[in-house]
């Protein structure tokens, strides 16, 4: 099968390459553009570790194929921070707690992300069924939710973070 | 990824009449592909038979939710994040956008869409009870011409529907229905989210204060396909919902549907479940 090529923007910067038809965008991102932070947890869809957003839309990357990312944009973990080193969200992540092995922690970053572009202060509940699924085995949960209450927190109240 | 990918072939169609004659010309060849929620599960496995796939998310006829005043018309494309955030299917289609919501998680809402959750046409889908409960048609499209198929007669059996090779769904109707309905919608699962439901229940009925005028009762997870409890619906239909004798609607569930028992959960439990929520249901009516 030959390759197609594939052009789309990750993270703010153009990117032109070639796929198989069916290829998708988990590994393209992953394999062709080196972005390794975006990991395969299950292949179907339940675990969240793929999670990216497609055109600001949180989806499963193990789920789309790299094809329908033509001339989108494609944000990955290692996009969250923009020029800073750490995102508010990421900061309060470290600060609290809310990462142990790390392997769920960039799907939950960008689905926290997500949920705070569309509500800026999300309540329990809220939290909970935005980030349905994303998976951890190690955490129990209850730090993510606490570092993205504080980061939400943080973002409303326009404060400093120390560096 | 334990398929071979070189074995895969996806093409676009951004044009609707493209497309047809695609299928028109290579019926069963070109399978059309949305969301992927259903379609790269099964690639992800080395589990997909299908090899030639043609990716319609850009073709404008099969996008957006239209109003009449007889009808809402969802198009194949409208995903699930899209259907329950509409605030009309919200007032007059509650039970589908309670099946949108409780379908995997918002990741999975944002791609998955009605028309491929119709078209893959499994029997413990979550939208298909909502559907019957609410008598939805099917617009099916062709180069042949378009037809419109109730859905209660869209599926034949197991993965088997109405659809012929060089047919694509083009849009679900619902037929908008007076304001006094009560609507229900229970999904059986292991989770509050990601779960595939052991049976789930949906209905919609008319009444008046002492009895139920009309009533449309949708099932999944008993049967081969998504059914209509017809039974159960000739049982209640005219009569006062506290004088309904429970064990003629357990008989009458019984006579509707064909649970089996397979990993997910056994045929008494799913048989036992499904008369349980409709019981219920009756006595806080």
């Amino acid at each position: 099968m030959k390759t197609v090529s594939l052009h789309f923007c990750l993270n703010g910067n153009k990117v032109t390459t070639e796929c198989l038809p069916m290829e998708r965008l988990l590994d393209v991102v992953r394999n062709q553009c080196g972005n390794t932070g975006t990991k395969e947890g299950c292949g179907e869809g339940e675990c969240g570790a793929c999670s990216v957003l497609l055109d600001g839309v949180l989806v499963n990357s193990c789920l789309v194929p790299a094809l329908q990312a033509q001339n989108k944009n494609v944000l990955t973990v290692e996009g969250l921070a923009g020029n800073k080193e750490l995102s508010a969200l990421q900061r309060s992540f470290f600060e609290h707690g809310g990462a142990q092995c790390g392997i769920c922690t960039p799907g939950m970053l960008i689905a926290a992300e997500s949920l705070l572009r569309k509500n800026k202060n999300p309540s329990e509940d809220d939290m909970r069924q935005a980030l349905a699924g994303n998976l951890c085995r190690c955490t129990g949960y209850t730090r993510i939710f606490v570092a993205i209450e504080k980061a939400a927190q943080h973002l409303r109240e326009g404060s400093c973070a120390p560096t | 990824m334990r398929s071979n990918l070189n074995a895969f072939n996806l093409v676009r169609e951004s044009n609707f009449q493209e497309l047809l004659k695609r299928l028109q010309q290579e019926p069963g060849v070109w399978q059309p592909l949305a969301g992927g929620t259903d379609v790269m599960v099964f690639l992800n496995a080395g589990k997909l038979t299908h090899k030639n796939f043609v990716d319609i998310t850009t073709i404008a006829e099969l996008q957006g939710i239209r109003v009449t005043p007889a009808h809402i018309e969802i198009g194949a494309l409208v995903t699930y994040s899209e259907t329950l955030d509409h605030e009309l299917l919200q007032k007059e289609f509650p039970n589908l956008c309670h099946a949108a919501r409780e379908t995997g998680a918002p990741a999975i809402q944002n791609r998955g869409t009605l028309g491929g959750n119709v078209a893959n046409a499994s029997p413990i889908a979550d939208s298909p009870p909502a559907l019957l409960s609410y008598e939805a048609e099917v617009e099916v499209i062709s180069t042949r011409g378009s037809r419109s198929i109730p859905y209660h007669a869209f599926h034949k059996s197991y993965k088997v529907t109405e659809l012929a090779p060089d047919e694509i769904i083009r849009a679900v109707r619902l037929p908008r229905q007076s304001q006094d309905r009560v609507h229900f919608y229970r999904k059986v699962g292991t989770r509050r989210a990601q779960s595939i439901s052991k049976t789930c229940l949906s209905l919609c009925l008319k009444r008046t204060s002492s009895k139920i005028e009309s009533i449309a009762i949708g099932l999944g997870g008993v049967g081969a396909i998504p059914l209509r409890a017809a039974h159960t619906e000739t049982l209640l239909t005219g009569k006062n919902p506290q004088s309904v004798v429970e064990d003629d609607v357990r008989l009458a569930i019984r006579k509707d549907c064909t649970p089996i028992s397979d990993m997910r959960s056994t045929a008494e439990y799913r048989l036992g479940v499904t008369q349980n929520l409709l019981i219920d249901f009756l006595k806080k009516l």
